[in-house]
C-alpha cells in the first residue's frame, strides 16, 4: 500500500520518464481502452449483418461475404474460395446447398456445375458496412416516433426549466421580500428529497391532472428544478445591482430587467444549466416507464429497454438504436467537454 | 447557426418577452411594487409546490392507507399497518423469515451493492485524480475519456455492457480463446452481482474523479514547495499534505457516491432486471415493482417503503451539507 501511494504522488523527474510515469501512462491507456473499447465495440457491431453477429468468435470489423450477380441466377450469389482439389484456389459462387455437396459456378462459365464438399471451400469476404440494421429501424419499427417524442420532451421541458428557474433565481438574488428565507429553505429542503422517493404521490398528482401517459406528464414534474435555481441564484448573485439601478433610472421595469439586463449576463449559467437539462431529459428512465405506458408515447430510452427481452434479445435492430440514441450526446459533449468537465468540478452537479 | 437564424431566434424570443409585459403590469396594478418578488417566483413555485411539496406530504397520507384504489379518498385507513408489515421479521438476519421478503432482500442487496460500489467507485476516482493531477500530456483529453460514460443515458451503458456480456459476446470470446469455458455472465448470481457494480462503476467513477481532481488543484502548491525544501519523501507528502488536505473533498464524494448509490435503478434494471431471481433487486426497483409494476398495485406499502428511504436520504444529506460548510469557512 505504500508503495502504491509512492507511485502515485511522485512528480515526474525533468531528464527522463520515472517509473511512476510508466504506471501513470499505462494505467491511462488502460482507461482509454477500457473506457472507449466497449463503445467502438457496440458501434462496430452495429453495422454487421445478422449473420455476422452470430459468428463466434466475433470478429472486430464487420466483414461481409462478397456476393455476384451471375448470369442465369435470379438472385446475386455468394463466392466461395475452393481449398481442396481441381479446382484449388479458384474462386466460384455457390448456386445451392444439398447436404455437404456445395453446388457451385464459375463466374465466367455459368453453364457447368461443379459439385464440392463443403468443408473444402471458405467464404470470400471483405470489410462492407451494411447499414441494414439502421435502414430497418425507420422501415419496420416505429424509430421516428420515438425520436420525435424523445426530442420534443428534452427540447420543451429545458425552454420551461431554463424559463422558470431563471426567473426564480432572479426574485431570489435581486429582491429583498417577505417570504424570501422560507421560499429558500424550501428549495434547500427539495433538495434533499428527490423524486425517486415521492413516485406514489407523483404518480397520484400527474394521474389527477391528465397527464397520465401523455408527454406532458414527464415534462411538467421537474420544471422546477432546485439544482437549476440554485446554480442560477448562485451566478446572479455575482452581478452588480448597479447596473439594475441604472436601468430603473431609465425607467425600464422589472420585467425588461429581467429579460435585457440578467438573461444576457447570466448566459454563462444558463449554458450550464441547458447542458444539464438536455442530458436530465434525454437520459430520463424512471419516471417516463411509470407515466408512459402506450407504445406510440414510448421516448427512447424505453423504446430500448422495451426492445431487449430477458432472454432472447433481437440484438441487429437493438445495436443500430443505442448507436442512434448514443449519437446526440457524444456530439454535445465532443464539441463543449471543456466547459461541461470545468463546469462540473466548480458546481459539484451531474 | 448562422446569423440568420441567430436573428430571427432572438427576434422571437424578444416578441415573447414583450408580449409578457401586459400580465406583469397587470400583476403590479393588483399587487403593487412591493411584491413584485412573486411575479418571478410564481411560476416556479407552482411547479415547486404540485410537483415537489405536495407529493411529500401525499406520501405520508399514503403510507397510511392500504388497498389498492389509486385515489387518497377510496383508500382506507389503516394506520402503521405497512410499517408493522415491513417490519415483521421472526429472524432479521434472514430475509425468509419475514412477512415482505422482498423488502429485506433488496434492503440487504442495496447495502451489499452500495458498499461494494462506493468502495470501489471512491478508490478508482481517487487514483484516476491523482494521476490526471500529474505532469501527464494531453491531460484534458484523458480527463474527457473518463468523464464521458457519465453523460451516457443509463439504458445506453447497459445495452453497450450486455452485448460484450451476452453468451456470445467478446468477453466469452476472450476466455475461450484462453482455454476456459464459456460463463453465463448474467445468469450466474454472483457474476450478475459482480457485473451490476462494475457496470454502475464504470458509468459514475469519472464524476467522482473529476471532483478529486478540482479538489487536489485547490491545495496551493506553495504547501508543496515548502514541503520540498525540507525534503519530504514523496509518501510523507502524500500522507502529510495531500490526504488531510483532501480529506473535505473525500468525505463529500463518499456521501454523495453514497446518496447517489442508494437510489441506484436505471442501469442495473436495463442491465439484469433485477435477477437472476431476486439477487440485484435494489430498493428503488422494489418501490417500483410494488407500486407500480406489479398487480394489484400496493401503493401503500411502496409509499411506505419510499417515506424510510426518504429519512435516511434526509440524514445522509444533512451531513454532506454541514461537512461542505464546514470545509469551506475552516
Amino acid at each position: 500500500m505504500a508503495r502504491l501511494m509512492l507511485f502515485l504522488t511522485r512528480t515526474r523527474g525533468v531528464k527522463r520518464l520515472h517509473w511512476t510515469d510508466w504506471f501513470s501512462y499505462s494505467y491511462l491507456f488502460l482507461g482509454v481502452l477500457l473506457m472507449f473499447g466497449p463503445v467502438v465495440w457496440m458501434v462496430m457491431s452495429s453495422f454487421k449483418t445478422e449473420t455476422q453477429l452470430m459468428e463466434f468468435p466475433p470478429n472486430f470489423l464487420p466483414y461481409g461475404q462478397i456476393e455476384r450477380k451471375i448470369e442465369g441466377f435470379e438472385n446475386p450469389l455468394p463466392l466461395f474460395l475452393v481449398k481442396k482439389g481441381d479446382y484449388q484456389g479458384k474462386i466460384l459462387a455457390q448456386s445451392r446447398r444439398v447436404g455437404i455437396l456445395s453446388h457451385l459456378v464459375d463466374p465466367d462459365d455459368p453453364d457447368t456445375l461443379i459439385k464440392i464438399n463443403v468443408r473444402d471451400r471458405e467464404p470470400v469476404k471483405e470489410f462492407s458496412l451494411s447499414l441494414d440494421n439502421y435502414s430497418e429501424l425507420f422501415e419496420r419499427f416505429k424509430f421516428t416516433t420515438y425520436l420525435w417524442n424523445s426530442i420534443f420532451i428534452t427540447v420543451v421541458a429545458t425552454l420551461i426549466t431554463l424559463l422558470t428557474c431563471s426567473m426564480a433565481a432572479f426574485a431570489l438574488s435581486k429582491y429583498k421580500f417577505k417570504g424570501k428565507l422560507p421560499a429558500l429553505a424550501l428549495i434547500v429542503g427539495a433538495l434533499m428529497v428527490p423524486h425517486t422517493v415521492t413516485l406514489v404521490p407523483l404518480f397520484l398528482i400527474t394521474k389527477s391532472l391528465g397527464l397520465f401517459n401523455s408527454l406532458w406528464g414527464v415534462i411538467l414534474p421537474a420544471v422546477a428544478s432546485p439544482t437549476g435555481v440554485f446554480l442560477l441564484r448562485q451566478y446572479m448573485l455575482t452581478i452588480p445591482d448597479e447596473i439594475l439601478d441604472a436601468a430603473r433610472m431609465d425607467k425600464a421595469s422589472e420585467w425588461k430587467i429581467y429579460w435585457r439586463i440578467i438573461l444576457p449576463l447570466s448566459m454563462p449559467a444558463l449554458a450550464v444549466l441547458c447542458i444539464l437539462s438536455v442530458m436530465w431529459r434525454w437520459n430520463d428512465f424512471l419516471w417516463p416507464l411509470i407515466v408512459l405506458f402506450d407504445s406510440d408515447k414510448f421516448t427512447l430510452q424505453l423504446a430500448l429497454n422495451s426492445f431487449q427481452g430477458q432472454h432472447d434479445t433481437q440484438w441487429s435492430n437493438l445495436l443500430a438504436m443505442t448507436v442512434l440514441v448514443l449519437i446526440p450526446i457524444a456530439t454535445v459533449f465532443s464539441f463543449l467537454q471543456k466547459y461541461i468537465t470545468t463546469g462540473t468540478a466548480s458546481s459539484g452537479i451531474k | 447557426m448562422s446569423t440568420m437564424s441567430k436573428t430571427k431566434v432572438f427576434f422571437l424570443f424578444s416578441a415573447v418577452m414583450r408580449l409578457v409585459e401586459f400580465p406583469f403590469r397587470l400583476f403590479l396594478k393588483c399587487f403593487g411594487m412591493r411584491n413584485v418578488a412573486w411575479f418571478f417566483l410564481a411560476p416556479n413555485l407552482i411547479f415547486f409546490g404540485i410537483f415537489s411539496l405536495l407529493p411529500v406530504i401525499l406520501n405520508i397520507a399514503y403510507s397510511l392507507t392500504g388497498g389498492s384504489e389509486i385515489l387518497l379518498n377510496d383508500r382506507t385507513y389503516i394506520g402503521a399497518d405497512n410499517f408493522s408489515d415491513l417490519l415483521q421479521c421472526e429472524d432479521y438476519m434472514d430475509p425468509n423469515s419475514c412477512k415482505e421478503d422482498l423488502f429485506w432482500r433488496s434492503l440487504s442487496n442495496t447495502t451489499i451493492f452500495v458498499f461494494l460500489q462506493v468502495g470501489m467507485m471512491v478508490g478508482f476516482a481517487l487514483i484516476t485524480a491523482l494521476i490526471l493531477n500529474r505532469k501527464i500530456v494531453a491531460r484534458g483529453f484523458f480527463r474527457s475519456v473518463f468523464f464521458f460514460p457519465v453523460m451516457l443515458s443509463p439504458v445506453v451503458v447497459a445495452l453497450i455492457w450486455k452485448w460484450i456480456l451476452q453468451r456470445n459476446g467478446l468477453l466469452n470470446a476472450g476466455i475461450e480463446y484462453f482455454g476456459y469455458e464459456k460463463i453465463l455472465w448474467l445468469l450466474e448470481r454472483n457474476w450478475a452481482f459482480f457485473w451490476s457494480v462494475f457496470v454502475s462503476v464504470w458509468m459514475h467513477m469519472g464524476f467522482y474523479a473529476l471532483i478529486i481532481l478540482a479538489g487536489l488543484q485547490a491545495i496551493p502548491k506553495d504547501v508543496y514547495e515548502a514541503a520540498r525544501m525540507d525534503a519530504a519523501r514523496p509518501f510523507v507528502i502524500f500522507r502529510r499534505i495531500t490526504l488531510p488536505l483532501l480529506m473535505p473533498t473525500m468525505t463529500v464524494v463518499m456521501l454523495l457516491a453514497l446518496i447517489k448509490g442508494v437510489q441506484t435503478f436505471d442501469e442495473v434494471y436495463a442491465l439484469t432486471g433485477g435477477g437472476p431471481g431476486t439477487t440485484t433487486t435494489f430498493i428503488i426497483q422494489y418501490i417500483y415493482e410494488t407500486g407500480f409494476a406489479g398487480s394489484p398495485r400496493l401503493l401503500g406499502l411502496a409509499a411506505a417503503v419510499s417515506l424510510l428511504l426518504a429519512c435516511a436520504l434526509i440524514i445522509l444529506t444533512t451531513i454532506q451539507f454541514i461537512v461542505k460548510k464546514r470545509s469551506a469557512n475552516g
